[in-house]
This record gives C-alpha cells, structure tokens and sequence, in this order.
C-alpha cells in the first residue's frame, strides 16, 4: 500500500478495499515511527487527520461520486497556512503562528477530500537548498540520513521517499520543489508561474514563488496539478484561464518529440554520475521515438546572479511584515520601537534570511538600484527570450536538475555561493516562468539523480506526458530507499 | 518682505469614496470600533496579497477627465519600504515612476482674477493604520481601521505665491474632488489633507530649499501654518543662515512649525514594482465608460450661467461652489422660469446662504426648498409681493410654514395679508389722508425739498403696513402734488 499510486489509492479506496482511516493510520503510524529520524515534519495532527479521513470515508460510502483523490493522505509544505494548524515557515518568527485562514492550495486539496496529515519541514522561509536553514532543524534524507535532503521543499521530499505519505505539496522559487525532489529519488512539478493561487502561501519572491505537487510519479503530479490548479481573484497574477486535465497526454506516444539539450546545461559542473545518468535517459527517450537537438541558452549563465538580485529584493520587502507587531515572535524586552524591530528580528530570523534581507536591502537602495534589481529584470528578460527561441526548435528541454546528487550535511553551508550553485539549472525556468519537472533518472553511488524537463508556457500536461512515457519504460521512479519499512 | 517672493506647491490626499478598501474588500466606512474593519489582507497576514479595487481606478480616471490631465494607460505599483507599527505590511503600496494621472490644473480665482495652477501628477496610493498613544498606560494602541483605505495624492506644481493662493487652491481642489464625487471630502474625518512645500527666494533667482509642512487638515492651519513658515524662513536667511531640507509640522495650538526630521535622516524607501500586482492599464473605452458618468463639470457650468442667465462670472462661480449649491439654484430657476434667474441667484447666495451659514446648515437639507423659494420669487416678478414684505415670506418658509408644500409662499402671502395693493383706487384715499395728516412736509416739499417727498411715500407705507405698492405710490403722490 505505501508503494502505491494514487490511481491505485483511489481504487482501493472506491472499491472499499481499504478505508481512508485505515488509510491514514497506516500514515500516521509510519510518519510516528520514522519521523525522530528523518524530521521531515514540523506538525503532524492526528486527530484532526483522522476526523478528516472518516469524513472521507462517509463521503465515499454515500454512494455519491467523490472527487478522485478523496481520502487520500497529503501533506503540505509549512508555508501554506493552514487554518487552526500552525503555519512556521520553518523559522522562529513563526514558530507559533497559527493561521485565521486556508491558503487557496489549501481549501483546493481539502475540495479534492485529501485528508491533511501535517506541515513539512523546510528550509526557513523557503530560503536554502538543503534544508540546513530551518528553525526546526534539517530534515535528513532516507536515502543516506548523513545527507540533505534538498531544499527548500525538503521536508516534502523526504516523507514522500519515505513513504511517510503518499504526496504533498511544495513551492519552487529558484528550484525548492525539483531540486529536493532529484535528491530523493522523486517526481516534483514546478506549474507555469500564475497556474496555481500564491493565495496563503508565505510569500519568499512574489514574482517566482509557485507551488506545486511532489509525488512518486508524473501522474500522481498530474491528478494532484488537476486538483492544486486555477483561477483565484485574490491573487493578481492568477492566471484565469479554462480548467484543465493534466493527464489529458499521459499516453502520448513520443514520435517525433523534439527534446532540446541545452549546450550551456552539459558542460562542466555537473557530477560524472548526474551526467551518466541524464545520458541514460536520453538514450531511453530516443529509444522511444523522440529525438534530441543541442539548442542555446546564451544567457543562462547569467540566471544565478539575476535571480540573486530579484529574489533577495522581494524578500527583503515581503518579510517586513514580520515586525513583532502584530503576531509571531517578539522580543521579550526592548527599550523602545526601534529596538523592539531590532531584537525581534534579530532573534526570529536566521542567518540565511538575515543575508538575503541584507542583500535585498542593499540592491534595492537608492543610488545602486538600477545597477543591480533594474539591471537583474533586463537579463531575465534576456532569459525568458532565450527560452522563448529555443522553443522554436524544440518541445520540451531536458537536462540535470542538480548539479550533483544529495551532499553531506554541512558540506556547502559555509559557502553560501557554492550552496546557491545547487540550483545553476533550475533558477532560469523560474525567471522566465517556465513550467519544469524533475523526474528520477538513476543513481549515482546509491543516490538518485533527477533529469529536469522544461516546457513551454502552460505546457504542463505535454511536459507531464513526456515524463510519464519515460516512467512506463523505467523503474527508477519506483525505487524506494532501504530502512523505511 | 517685497524682497521675496514665495513658493509654494501643495500635494494632496484626498481619501476616495469607495465602499471598500484598495486593495482588500473590507469595509472603508468611518468611526467603526478600533480593527473592526480591518482584514487579513489589512493586517498583512503572512500570505495574504492585494486585489486592486477597480472603483479607485475610476475615482482617479474622472480626476484625471476634472483636471484635463493625461490618464496612463499603463501605470505602475510599487512598493515604498520603511517600519512603522501602524503600517501593517513594512512597506505602502503606491504609484512612484508612473502615477495613473498625469499633468493637468485646475483654475483658481483670488481677488477677482483667475490664476490657473499646473498639477504634476496624482496618484493611487494606500492608506497607513492609526497609532494611539492615549489610553494604553505609556505603550501604543494601532488601529487598522483605516489602513489600506484608498488615496489619491494629488501633487501641484510650484506655482503658488503665496498663503492666500494655496488655500484658494486647496479650497478649489476640495471643491472639485467633491463635485466629482470621488470623496466626502470631511477635513476632520482626514478625507482631505495637504502636505505644504514652502520656500523662499528673490524674484528671479532659483527655487530656494523648500521645507515641506505635513498634515495640515483644515484650511485655516493651512494658512497659519504657511503664513508662520514664510516669516521663519525670511527671518533666517536675512539673518545669514541657510534653509535646510526638512520636514516640519505644524502645531495648532502655538502657530508654530517645527521640524520633524531633516533630509540627512530621510529615509531611503527602496522604491521597487510590487510584484503582487499586474501593471494598471487603462484603454480609451474604460475612460469613454467613466466620461459618460461624468457630472457637468464647475467651469463649464459657470461658462453656461453666464450666457444662459445673464449672471456675472462672480455670481456663477460662487453659485458653483458646491454641487449642491448649483443643483440648488437651477431647480430654483427651473421653476421660477429663466426670466427670474437673476433674483433666484440673488436669494440663494444673499438671503439662502447667509441663513445656512448662521444656522451652519448644508445647502441640501435647506428648509426652505428651490420649489418654495422660486414660488415666492415667481410673485415678487409679478407684482403680488413686494422685496420688502418677501423677507417675511422668507422666514416663514425658514421656519418651517407650509412645509413640503412648493406653493408654500402663495398661502402665506394669503394668509397673513401681504399681497402686494397696486390698485389706485385703495391706495388714492389713504394718500389723501397722509396729505392731509402732513401738511408741513406737503409746503416744504412744494418749496423745492425732495426729501419731504420721500417722507410722505414712507407715510404712505406706513399707512398700508407695506403693502402699497412703492412705484404706484410714487407715481400717484406725485400726480397729486403736482395737480
């Protein structure tokens, strides 16, 4: 049952095999058993996922056609807020927050009758590629616990592989949902930017930020997409566009797919392992009928710096708000305001936030602001062209997601640049706004390594097909790291 | 003090008369228990973002159409970064680079003749919560009533020469954002407050340092507070100091201003786009659609007083200080038919206006309504009242006679016995009674005194109670000295 797709959860459970308490338990007692380990959750809240699953359970014996996913158990990412269960954002200013409110996300998954278990670890405010930066400590992986997991949705990632539960959310800035998800063996959808509502969902860098599923495979993402997915009025830059089925070109052959390789994505850098491993599935991919071309994305090399300049300025405005005001963590004695702002910050946020606030503080200042955020927004203007021009050669792009596979702990926190070079390939989708994947692809020493797909502008069912035909000829996807039984 | 010449620009919040907030859908209405308006979105919650209210966009479109000014058709939100408790998020949404409204004036009139005042720019902006520093025990209450209320700051160019001319200005800007009716335009609720820039110079020479005065919520502090910068500021310099930047405020209660912060201290408020909202865009249709609503606009109504009426352009701008007023004073004529325009204008700006001013009541809950007014004025034209006996007419309506009745002045003129005697016949044998009565003023008169022949006519009057009437007894007590 752990191994089991969500197609396959929505059977049993339809068919009465098995009932969403059951279900739920079966979770909740493994999330009980190995989560001292892994640490992948901050709140889990068994009560309330219990009094959800019968709920679930009454829905699917009235005999009425539930939503396909009800009953299911999920899991979201601690930055959506969650209404009357806490909301962290991994760090201390919020380490007690408990929302008024459900983000979009949020009331969508609880429509679809998924039955919410808790709230992921992750790095602190979605800053950090390795899950080292949360209040509540990193989150280890279950393929070797001595290293990171990913970040920033790395708390998701690793209860998936797990299998702490079947799915959950996770949000994608620069990388947080596909890079944790190439380091634990996962398939992990970052949408087209405005696809899904940033409704309640904490706010890192408003202009990239964007959730999406995490799962086993390409069609758990999709069912979990059908369900995550549309229009919502209180976020601006929701797209309002028609429903969609995103499983609609699951059994797509691939005759005549034209896969773009980035030549700026296959130099050096990447590991010989990640490397073997992208080869492989590209050889499977031409094996099933697609052909590859080099293509160029002449400005990519510049998608790390510009992306940050942006994300740090965003930042920098989006967590003033959290000034001991109004909730969250306040220092306990202060003089006056300024020192109340002063204490308070400095005690709620970590280092990781206090630099990228430092560093959006100081782009955004008068004097160097055209030099570095005025500049930044021309080169991911450059960015997305290139992308756009590529697309005239190809269908969808393919290369590594990571550098490398899953590194030690402590291995790159020391040196912030070298740790912000873990997402060299994924920053460039996300300035141009691009929906991309990563799917399992192979192992290098025992660890997985994830191929990111690229696709055009609201391209996700095409992109989600080509992945899943990749999954029906492989098994990498179902391989699930030992010790977790 | 001829020396130097004064300049001054003024920029103004006007807060917009949307149900709901700019940029949340929470209720705007004033005076409610302290939070009680204020949202998820008002409070910043972590994850909460903004909604641009399209009823702000509108209220600046029609300014924009008031003041003849370019309305962009793509403007920009950005984010104006600082901490402050009573702003909720740590930074103000507003328009920097590109506001929504560009260029324009409006024309203002000071001692009879007419100046015309370029305006840079207004833009949409969100209001900041309350801080309340009474009633917590040394510690600060914030109110977030009115935090994310919407603003449209309206910026003038430096074209004001003086206290007198920026309080014309201001009271024009009033007088137009409330005919519009993009706000209430209540001073003491904060709907209308003017930021002063104030500086100095020689005629001639470049703009001096300006000091820029802040929150200046009635007019009469506008032209203290003004009236106090300039002297301060001609004091120094001609003592050999130099005016620095600064922001100063006002205190009502000595007269004086005082500096707030200077600009070594200003803050540095990382202006940047707001990510969370798309570019404003506006198309010709959206602004053909908010025309058509438009009401007549002051000027173009003075314009039409004039020629339709025959009013002086001092009578038809003071006629339209107000929307109310000049709604007032067409129904008046409307009713009182075009021919009696001009004592319609008399009565409403001299009788009418100087009882609402004593009274302090608006034009609109009158007691004496346009209908009421008009009939009276309607029987002054043809005879039945005289100007005198219509002051009694007058406050019988004002004190409420005939009530709801438009024909209120024909049943008072009848029921007190105030019609107008032009019959020769009533009047013939009371003249002849007075000549009787005066025989001295009727020698004095016939020896070359005019004056005893205004005593009779008042004699005459006095005999009719003021019903007579005046030219008929005129003509007829000079009939019957001359025979």
């Amino acid at each position: 049952m752990i191994n089991s797709s969500l197609r396959e959860l929505s059977a049993a459970l339809a068919q009465k095999k098995i009932s969403s308490v059951e279900l739920t338990t079966l979770f909740l007692d493994r999330i009980e058993q190995h989560n001292p380990t892994l640490n992948a959750f901050i709140t889990v809240d068994r009560e309330r996922a219990l009094g959800l699953a019968r709920a679930a359970d009454a829905k699917l014996g009235a005999g009425e056609t539930a939503p396909p996913l009800t009953g299911i158990p999920l899991a979201h990412k601690d930055i959506f807020c969650t209404r009357g269960l806490r909301t962290t954002c991994g760090s201390k200013m919020l380490a007690n927050f408990i929302s008024p409110y459900d983000a979009h996300v949020v009331e969508r998954m609880n429509d679809a009758g998924m039955v919410l278990l808790g709230k992921c670890n992750m790095d602190e405010f979605a800053m950090g590629s390795s899950n080292e930066t949360s209040y509540f400590g990193p989150v280890k992986n279950p393929w070797d616990t001595a290293r990171v997991p990913g970040g920033s949705s790395g708390g998701s990632a690793a209860e998936i592989a797990a299998r702490l539960v079947p799915a959950a959310t996770g949000t994608d800035t620069g990388g947080s949902i596909r890079q944790p998800a190439a380091l634990c063996g996962l398939t992990g959808l970052k949408p087209t930017y405005g696809v899904v509502s940033r409704y309640g969902m904490i706010a890192f860098a408003s202009s990239l930020d964007q959730g999406g599923p995490m799962a086993k495979s390409a069609e758990d993402c999709a069912l979990l997409l059908n369900a995550m997915a549309g229009f919502d009025a209180r976020d601006s830059t929701s797209l309002d566009r028609p429903a969609e089925d995103y499983t609609r070109d699951l059994d797509k052959p691939l005759d005549g797919l034209r896969i773009g390789l980035p030549k700026e994505f296959f130099g050096a850098g990447m590991s010989e392992g990640v490397r073997a491993a992208v080869e492989g599935a590209l050889a499977e991919y031409r094996r099933l009928g697609a052909t590859t071309v080099e293509i160029s994305l002449p400005n990519s090399g510049l998608s790390v710096p510009a992306y940050y300049v942006i994300a740090p300025a965003e930042a920098s405005s989006n967590l003033a708000r959290f000034d001991g005001v109004r909730y969250g963590h306040r220092a306990a004695e202060y003089r006056d305001l300024i020192e109340m702002y002063e204490k308070t910050r400095a005690e709620g946020f970590g280092a990781e936030v206090k630099r990228r606030i430092l560093i959006g503080t100081y782009v955004l200042s008068h004097g160097y602001y055209d030099a570095y955020y005025l500049k930044a927004q021309q080169v991911r203007r450059l960015i997305a062209a290139d992308f756009q021009e590529a697309f005239k050669s190809c269908d969808v792009i393919m290369g590594p997601t990571a550098p490398s596979v899953a590194f030690k702990f402590g291995e790159k926190s020391a040196d912030p640049v070298e740790m912000y070079l873990s997402d060299i390939y994924t920053i460039a989708v996300n300035l141009a706004g691009l929906p991309g994947m990563s799917i399992p692809c192979g192992f290098e020493q025992g660890l997985p390594v994830g191929l990111q797909l690229i696709a055009p502008w609201f391209a996700e069912a095409k992109m989600l097909g080509v992945a899943h035909r990749y999954q029906q000829a492989t098994d990498w996807h179902t391989r699930m790291p030992e010790g977790w039984q | 003090m001829s020396r130097w010449e004064v300049v001054i620009g003024l920029e103004t919040h006007v807060q917009l008369a949307t149900k709901s907030k700019i940029f949340s859908g929470a209720s705007t209405a004033f005076g409610a228990e302290a939070n009680r308006q204020a949202c998820a979105v008002d409070i910043a919650l972590p994850g909460v973002l903004p909604v641009l209210n399209r009823e702000a966009v509108v209220c600046a479109i029609r300014f924009g159409l008031a003041v003849g000014g370019e309305i962009a058709p793509r403007s920009i939100f950005a984010r104006k970064n600082y901490f402050y408790p009573d702003l909720p998020k740590g930074y103000q949404i507003s328009q920097y680079e590109t506001p929504v409204v560009a260029g324009g004036g409006l024309t203002i009139r000071i001692d009879g003749t007419e100046k015309f005042v370029r305006l840079t720019r207004a833009h949409l902006e969100e209001d900041a919560g309350k801080s309340l520093h009474e009633d917590f025990h040394g510690r600060t209450g914030i109110d977030l009533n009115r935090a994310g209320t919407p603003l449209l700051e309206i910026v003038s160019e430096p074209d004001l020469r003086s206290s007198a001319e920026a309080v014309a200005y201001a009271k024009a800007l009033h007088a137009l954002v409330t005919w519009i009716g993009i706000s209430d335009g209540n001073m003491q609720e904060g709907s209308f407050r003017c930021d002063a820039n104030v500086s100095v110079r020689h005629p001639g020479e470049p703009l001096g340092t300006r000091r820029e005065i802040k929150n200046l919520n009635s007019f009469r502090f506008l032209q203290q507070a003004i009236d106090y910068e300039i002297q301060w500021q001609i004091n120094e310099l001609e003592e050999g100091r130099a005016i620095h930047q600064a922001t100063v405020l006002f205190d009502p209660d000595t007269g004086e201003t005082r500096a707030m912060r200077s600009k070594e201290d200003a803050h540095d408020y990382r202006y940047f786009p707001d990510p969370d909202l798309l570019p404003l865009e506006i198309g010709p249709e959206w602004i053909a659609e908010v025309k058509a609503g438009m009401p007549e606009l002051p000027q173009a109504m003075q314009a039409r007083f004039q020629a339709d009426y025959g009013l002086s352009a001092y009578d038809a701008a003071t006629l339209t200080a107000t929307r109310e007023m000049a709604r007032y004073f067409e129904a008046a004529v409307a009713a009182a038919g075009r021919e009696n325009a001009k004592p319609c204008a008399n009565w409403v700006m001299g009788e009418l206006a100087a009882r609402l001013n004593r009274d302090e009541r608006d034009i609109a809950s009158s007691p004496v309504s346009a209908g009421q007014l008009a009939g009276m004025i309607r029987r002054i034209g043809d005879g039945t009242l005289s100007s005198k006996l219509a002051k009694e007419v007058f406050d019988a309506l004002w004190n409420g006679e005939g009530q709801g009745d438009e024909n209120a002045a024909d049943a008072i003129i009848e029921a007190r016995g105030l019609k107008q005697v032009s019959d020769a016949s009533a009047i013939e044998p009371i003249i002849d009674e007075v000549l009787a009565a005066n025989q001295k003023s009727v020698e004095e008169f016939r020896a070359g005194k005019e004056k005893a022949f205004n005593a009779l006519v008042g004699q005459v009057m006095k005999a009719t109670r003021g019903k007579a009437n005046p030219q008929q007894v005129n003509e007829l007590l000079r009939k019957k000295l001359s025979s």
